[in-house]
């Protein structure tokens, strides 16, 4: 895709952002005065923010939350200096923050693009979902299925709901945690979301509780969850665990150009979190996303996370190591093909002896895609008996694709275990025609090596979102052919 | 019946098209054939074997490939092979994280009609069947494909993907290549056991040994690009008593 026309593209897709975000006013609770019923407009003042505020009915302190992190997100530079300048493209002043449901603009299901439909088709999502992807629904309304789980858990004293109701009916426990975890100053994105956040899921998990199913928000929540800017909180009580697990395999469609979400995880003493994503976004979209979790002693932090699509990815799910014995895990893939940037990686804060930390990643580069590694391992002197490793593994689909590894570990006192590993890899020419020498065509071929190469991964996914992943990136590798 | 026709095939490099490896090469195999090409190396066997499977490397500057009459030439490696054209290879290509049973599954898949899916209970039972006739243990199709194999394993493998596929015509390229006797013996009886009035063989081999144990119907041989004699299996025994200096002086009045 072309990388010079910024404007026009922002301009072509204003339209499409608007469909992003939208009031969820099936929670009952909520209206809003008819001379609000406009969209935020595009940029961003202290008057954007204070719309949203008024909107949602916020409690002050959220308010003045907002507008600090405003101040902080216009002060901080963007972090061209180690990250890529496509950044800089990002048109701030274009882009809407917020917009009311009666903005969004009506489309039919005729108007949605034909290979649009036929990928929905293929990788088998039900009709009315469809409807909700394509943009043609505002609103995705699956509380049957979804309410049936929320019922279980809030049997068991679970809170599972979203985060603009949850700062509304649980602001103590929200308040207790909210932004602590990843402050708003921590990156300009962060900033950017803690200004103007909306959307995103909130759970709590009582002490010793163990929820069995993991709890999704995958099409089952509401239209305020593809949020552009969603923030999401999870708090596992002593001893509690959950697994969590986000996005969808489908491409989303008429999304907008920006979505920078910030999620954090808080596990206390002795609890479980697991975090599952896998996202496959538009090729014009730039996904900026800051995730941390922090471990408190014995409790174990796991991200998963996977990412297809976008223009530009630049995600580094972390995990800060606070109470003694606690251990932090991500596993990530990755898959840029033409014209993609992933930008990803992982974060591993050691603050505590014997503390465990393992990262695993693997990134697939096709055709003209880039692939980049970005890690951080941080064991100070202090501490003792502390364990990281580390595993980076690439592989390159054509000559023109590009892989690059950053991983910076930095280790003081010599009380600490550390490994690193890193490959890069090549599906060569001549893998192809063997495997076309056995009836596969090229895309086949293709994608069955890139299943290979993540196998191992692919198979610590819940088996649907495993099989959905191995259809997807067939359908990515067709593509990738001529 | 099938029959692969092969028909004043010149190849040569694709970077290099001007300097033909194969240099006009014509012979017919019909189902239920075992043909061998013999001959010194660098003289065109592989190479004629890689062309007609489609190997973009290689590049076929004249003459034709007829599969029941019909050219395989415009048709892509992989049309190739589900027409039933089948390569074993001197050295196949390892793919990590993928199981010998997944892979045959996908291939097998890649078989049938758009919309028909693969019945794995069937496919299962084929390939264990397939397995017990050729004597492979069952654990040896979770293995990644040719990852780790020794020479061996790698050569079993490509006969339990020919046995599975069950192609009209085998293209064996050195399929003896880098096995030593007890190795070789089994890939021959595996190859004995395929074969019959529905397969053709095109078997590639440097060393007379391979034919103790697959004896072929007919024997050619190969020097400088070109076939220079044919006859019958003894053919192959009278080369390994008198050397492939024998063939240089044949080939020196055919090449005048």
């Amino acid at each position: 895709m072309q990388t010079s026309t910024q404007p026009e593209i922002f301009a072509e897709q204003e339209a499409a952002q608007a469909a992003a975000i939208g009031i969820d006013q099936s929670l009952g609770d909520f209206t809003y005065d008819v001379k609000y019923d406009y969209d935020a407009g595009s940029g961003l003042t202290e008057n954007t923010v204070r719309y949203i505020s008024a909107v949602k009915k916020e409690a002050p302190w959220i308010l003045d939350f907002r507008l600090n992190a405003l101040k902080t997100f216009l002060a901080k530079p963007l972090p061209t200096h180690w990250a890529t300048k496509d950044l800089e493209n990002i048109n701030f002043d274009k882009i809407r923050y917020y917009l009311a449901q009666g903005q969004k603009p009506k489309r039919t299901w005729d108007e949605v693009p034909e290979d649009i439909k036929k990928t929905f088709e293929r990788l088998g999502v039900p009709e009315q979902e469809r409807k909700f992807l394509a943009g043609v629904e505002a609103q995705f309304d699956s509380e049957a299925a979804y309410s049936n789980i929320k019922d279980i858990v809030a049997k068991q004293g679970v809170i599972f709901m979203n985060s603009t109701q949850a700062l509304r009916e649980h602001p103590e426990l929200f308040r207790k945690w909210f932004g602590k975890v990843i402050p708003t100053s921590d990156n300009k994105f962060s900033a950017l979301n803690s200004a103007v956040f909306s959307g995103g899921s909130f759970i709590y998990v009582p002490p010793g509780v163990k929820v069995a199913q993991p709890l999704q928000a995958y099409f089952r929540i509401n239209a305020e969850n593809f949020g552009q800017f969603e923030r999401t909180l999870i708090i596992c009580d002593e001893g509690s665990e959950v697994t969590y697990m986000e996005g969808c395999t489908a491409p989303k469609f008429s999304t907008s150009t920006l979505h920078s979400a910030v999620v954090e995880l808080v596990a206390l003493k002795g609890a479980k979190i697991q975090y599952i994503t896998v996202q496959n976004w538009a090729p014009n979209v730039y996904n900026l996303v800051t995730k941390r979790g922090l471990a408190l002693e014995d409790a174990e932090i796991k991200w998963i996370d996977c990412n297809i699509g976008s223009r530009l990815t630049m995600k580094y799910p972390g995990v800060v190591l606070k109470g003694r014995r606690a251990r932090g895990e991500v596993i990530s893939i990755a898959l840029a093909n033409d014209g993609q940037h992933q930008d990803t990686g992982a974060k591993m804060i050691h603050a505590a002896d014997e503390t465990t930390s393992t990262i695993v990643s693997k990134s697939i580069s096709v055709g003209e895609g880039r692939a980049t590694y970005r890690g951080q391992v941080h064991i100070p002197k202090h501490l003792r008996g502390c364990k990281n490793n580390t595993e980076c593994d690439a592989l390159l689909i054509n000559t023109n694709s590009r892989t690059d590894t950053y991983p910076a570990i930095t280790v003081r006192g010599d009380k600490h275990a550390t490994q690193h590993e890193a490959s890069v890899s090549k599906v060569s020419e001549e893998m192809i025609f063997y495997m076309q020498q056995r009836g596969l065509t090229e895309a086949q071929a293709m994608s069955l090596a890139v299943n290979g190469f993540i196998n191992d991964l692919a198979s610590q996914f819940p088996m649907e979102y495993s099989v959905e992943l191995k259809r997807l990136i067939e359908l990515e590798m067709e593509g990738s052919v001529g | 019946m099938h029959t692969l026709e092969i028909r004043d095939l010149v190849v040569a490099l694709t970077e290099t098209p001007d300097k033909p490896i194969v240099k006009g090469v014509s012979l017919t195999i019909k189902s239920g054939e075992v043909h061998a090409v013999m001959g010194p190396n660098g003289t065109g066997k592989s190479t004629l074997s890689k062309a007609i499977a489609g190997h973009p490397d290689y590049t076929i500057t004249s003459g034709d490939v007829f599969l029941d009459g019909k050219s395989v030439l415009e048709m892509e490696p992989d049309e190739r092979a589900r027409a039933g054209i089948f390569l074993a290879f001197q050295y196949p290509s390892e793919i990590p994280g993928v199981s010998i049973a997944n892979f045959l599954r996908a291939a097998v898949q890649a078989r049938l009609g758009e919309g028909e899916d693969l019945d794995a209970v069937a496919y299962y039972k084929n390939l264990y069947a397939k397995m017990d006739m050729l004597k492979i243990d069952r654990k040896f199709t979770s293995r990644a494909v040719n990852e780790g194999f020794s020479g061996g394993e790698k050569k079993r493998c490509e006969i339990l993907q020919m046995a599975m596929l069950e192609p009209s015509f085998a293209l064996m390229d050195e399929t003896d290549s880098g096995l030593d006797i007890d190795a070789l013996k089994i890939v021959a009886e595996g190859v004995n056991q395929l074969r019959g009035p529905k397969l053709g063989v095109l078997l590639i081999t440097h060393y007379q040994r391979l034919l103790n144990h697959i004896v072929p119907d007919y024997v050619h041989v190969m020097y400088d690009g070109r076939i220079v004699k044919s006859g019958d299996k003894n053919l192959a025994i009278e080369l390994e008593a008198k050397g492939y200096d024998w063939v240089k002086d044949i080939a020196v009045p055919a090449m005048s």
